[in-house]
C-alpha cells in the first residue's frame, strides 16, 4: 500500500473496481476492526471473526452509498460497534446468564483504539525500515533477539532505531487531533 | 511519573496488533468471492439439477471455484439461493 494513498483515493479506486484498492483498504483498517471486536467488546474468536468478515463485505457492498469519501473511518468504527452490539445481543438471547458488558466501557475503549489508528496512520508514513522495527516491537511483540535475527542487526542497533523512529513518529503526529468517540449505550451477555 | 509522548504513543501502536492473517485474506478476496458466488447463484437459477446438487454441499462447490468456502461465505450463498 502506498503510503500516500489517502482514503479517499483508496475508496474512488475501489468503485472503479481496482481489486489492489480493496485489498490495501482491507489491510488498512483490519487491525482496527479487530481491535474493536476483541479489546473494546471482549468478543471470542469465533464471534469476533464473523464479525470481522461482515463489517467487511459490508463495506464492500456498500461503499458506492458512502456519502463523502473521507467517511469513511467513521463509518467502518460504527460499522463495526453495530455488528459487536448485534453479536452480544444474541449471545445475551442465547445465554442469559452470561456476564454483561457495558457498552459505554466499548466505547471508551473505542475511543482509545480510534486514537491508536491514528497513530497507525501516521506510523504508514514513515520509512519502511522504521515501520517494521515500530511494528515488531510494539505491535508484534517482537523481543530484540527476534528483530536483531530476522533484520540482521545487533540489539544495539534496534533499541537505537526504535528510539530514532520513535521520535519521528511522534514530530509526525504533532499537531494532529483524534477523531470523536462513538455514542453510547448499554447491552448485556 | 508522567507518561513522556513517545511512551503514550508507544502504547497506542501497541494496541493495534494484526488481525489474523487468514481473517484479513479471505476478507481481501471478498471481490473474488463475490464473482464466484453470483456465477454460482446465475447457474443455479438455470439449471434446477445444478441447484440441488449444489445446496446439497455449498462448501465443495465454493472451493471449486477457487472461493475459501469461509462461514460467512457459505452463509451468504445459502441466503441467496433460498430468496
Amino acid at each position: 500500500m502506498a503510503a500516500s494513498d489517502s482514503d479517499s483515493d483508496l475508496v474512488a479506486r475501489c468503485r472503479a473496481g481496482d481489486d489492489s484498492a480493496w485489498q490495501a483498504l482491507v489491510e488498512r483498517y483490519s487491525r482496527y476492526v479487530h481491535a474493536i471486536a476483541v479489546q473494546a467488546f471482549r468478543l471470542p474468536p469465533d464471534d469476533a471473526e464473523d464479525v470481522f468478515q461482515e463489517v467487511f463485505l459490508r463495506v464492500y457492498e456498500h461503499l458506492g452509498t458512502l456519502r463523502s469519501d473521507e467517511a469513511l473511518r467513521p463509518w467502518v468504527a460504527q460499522l463495526t460497534r453495530r455488528c459487536c452490539v448485534d453479536r452480544l445481543r444474541a449471545d445475551r438471547r442465547e445465554h442469559p446468564e452470561g456476564d454483561a458488558i457495558e457498552v459505554e466501557d466499548a466505547d471508551d475503549a473505542i475511543s482509545r483504539l480510534d486514537e491508536a489508528f491514528t497513530v497507525r496512520l501516521a506510523l504508514e508514513q514513515l520509512s519502511p525500515d522504521c515501520q517494521e522495527v515500530l511494528d515488531r516491537f510494539f505491535c508484534r511483540d517482537q523481543s530484540y533477539r527476534t528483530i536483531g535475527e530476522e533484520l540482521a542487526l545487533p540489539p544495539g542497533t534496534i533499541a537505537s532505531r526504535i528510539s530514532r523512529c520513535l521520535g519521528k513518529l511522534r514530530e509526525r503526529l504533532e499537531g494532529r487531533n483524534p477523531a470523536p468517540a462513538a455514542s453510547s449505550e448499554r447491552v448485556s451477555r | 511519573m508522567t507518561m513522556t509522548e513517545e511512551e503514550r504513543i508507544a502504547e497506542l501502536l501497541a494496541l493495534l496488533p494484526p488481525a489474523p492473517e487468514g481473517w484479513v485474506r479471505a476478507a481481501q478476496q471478498l471481490p473474488r468471492a463475490r464473482a464466484g458466488l453470483d456465477g454460482l447463484v446465475a447457474r443455479a437459477e438455470a439449471d434446477a439439477a445444478f441447484r440441488r446438487t449444489l445446496l446439497a454441499d455449498l462448501e465443495s462447490a465454493l472451493q471449486a471455484t477457487g472461493v475459501e468456502p469461509r462461514r460467512a461465505v457459505v452463509d451468504e450463498l445459502r441466503r441467496r439461493l433460498s430468496e
